[in-house]
């Protein structure tokens, strides 16, 4: 059982009221691109945090190198709507910024850069 | 003197997917996590009780919801191109996951395991019915390699365009070649379209 556990069960109130909190009653991505695998990262623009949750904070320290929503989702262990939400808050303020484009088909030189890359793992 | 680069000096990279699918237990996992470079990570959507994705979190306070999860894992080609692989839901029933993970994809690798080779089809039909480009590979597991390539071909009632590669998904080699294989099938599909 992992630490993040106790967030999601709430035996009283049902499973879903912790996630549901931190978000604070927003329902929805304003960010309508957040995609599995695109990439978001802290801006090098530091706004005042103390209005941030805990979650956010902790996404801005994920996200001092560039990952994917996916990735962090996972490492924060939520539901992939919830982190969805909390990033698009951190958009919004400036804090994070994200690749602007949503998945295409990769062309010819990106394949081969991947083919490249994944030979030489 | 304290410098503050401004945001467009920071870049993010270009990310780029594949899909391992397959039947149920055929490797899947196995296949992400042999090739990764992190153990694999899982992250799961929302779903309501009776399985409707859940993308708004209006009105589902305290409902009942389940979740589906997905296994990943992460190849970093270069500063500016990051690989992602992911496993589908072990269940077919999710379609819309298998939506999300299909778009813009490179392509996918069907993993197929000779013993119960039928636990592949809706794979294999999903990609071809959607133009994907796909590669089917045969988990070689212990004492089970009793087809030949051929065979399996025939039995999948696969098109001769298809290429189909045997493998062994615990082996990272045997897994890069696989992956190599299916990168090189997208470039010619590709090609053929030019
Ligand atoms: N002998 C042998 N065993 C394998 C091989 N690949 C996977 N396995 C085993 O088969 C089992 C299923 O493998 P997984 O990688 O979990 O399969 P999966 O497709 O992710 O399974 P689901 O997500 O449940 O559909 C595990 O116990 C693996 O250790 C293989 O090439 N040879
Ligand atoms: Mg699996």
């Amino acid at each position: 059982m992992t630490a993040r556990e106790d967030w999601w069960y709430d035996e009283a109130a049902g499973p879903l009221v912790r996630p549901y909190a931190m978000v604070r009653g927003r329902t929805r991505p304003n960010a309508p691109h957040l995609h599995l695998v695109t990439q978001v990262r802290a801006s090098s623009f530091t706004s005042d945090q103390t209005s941030l949750t805990v979650e956010h904070r902790e996404i801005m320290a994920l996200c001092a190198r560039p990952l994917s929503v996916a990735e962090v989702a996972a490492y924060l262990d939520v539901p992939l709507i919830v982190v969805k939400v909390l990033l698009s808050d951190l958009i919004e303020r400036g804090d994070v910024i994200v690749q602007n484009s949503s998945p295409h088909i990769p062309d010819r030189d990106l394949l081969q850069a991947v083919l490249d890359g994944v030979r030489g793992i | 003197m304290v410098f503050v680069g401004s945001d467009d000096q920071l870049t993010v990279p270009t990310a780029v997917k594949i899909v391992i699918a397959g039947g149920f237990g055929t490797g899947k996992t196995t296949m992400v996590a042999s090739v990764s470079e992190i153990p694999p990570l899982r992250t799961e959507e929302l779903l309501t009780e009776a399985g409707v994705h859940v993308d708004d979190l209006a009105g589902i306070e305290g409902k009942d919801t389940t979740t589906v999860a997905l296994d990943f894992g992460r190849i970093t080609i270069n500063t500016k191109v990051v690989l992602y692989l992911f496993g589908t839901p072990g269940q077919n029933r999710f379609w819309f996951m298998w939506d999300e993970l299909a778009t813009g994809a490179i392509g996918a690798v069907v993993l197929v395991d000779t013993r119960r080779l039928d636990s592949s089809f809706p794979s294999i039909d999903f990609f071809e019915h959607r133009g994907i480009p796909f590669i089917v590979a045969v988990n070689c597991f212990d004492g089970s390699q009793l087809y030949t390539v051929d065979e399996v071909r025939h039995a999948l009632d696969l098109d001769e365009a298809i290429p189909v590669m045997l493998c062994d998904a615990r082996d990272r080699e045997s897994s890069k070649a696989v992956l190599v294989g299916l990168i090189q099938h997208s470039m010619n599909r590709l090609e053929a379209a030019v």
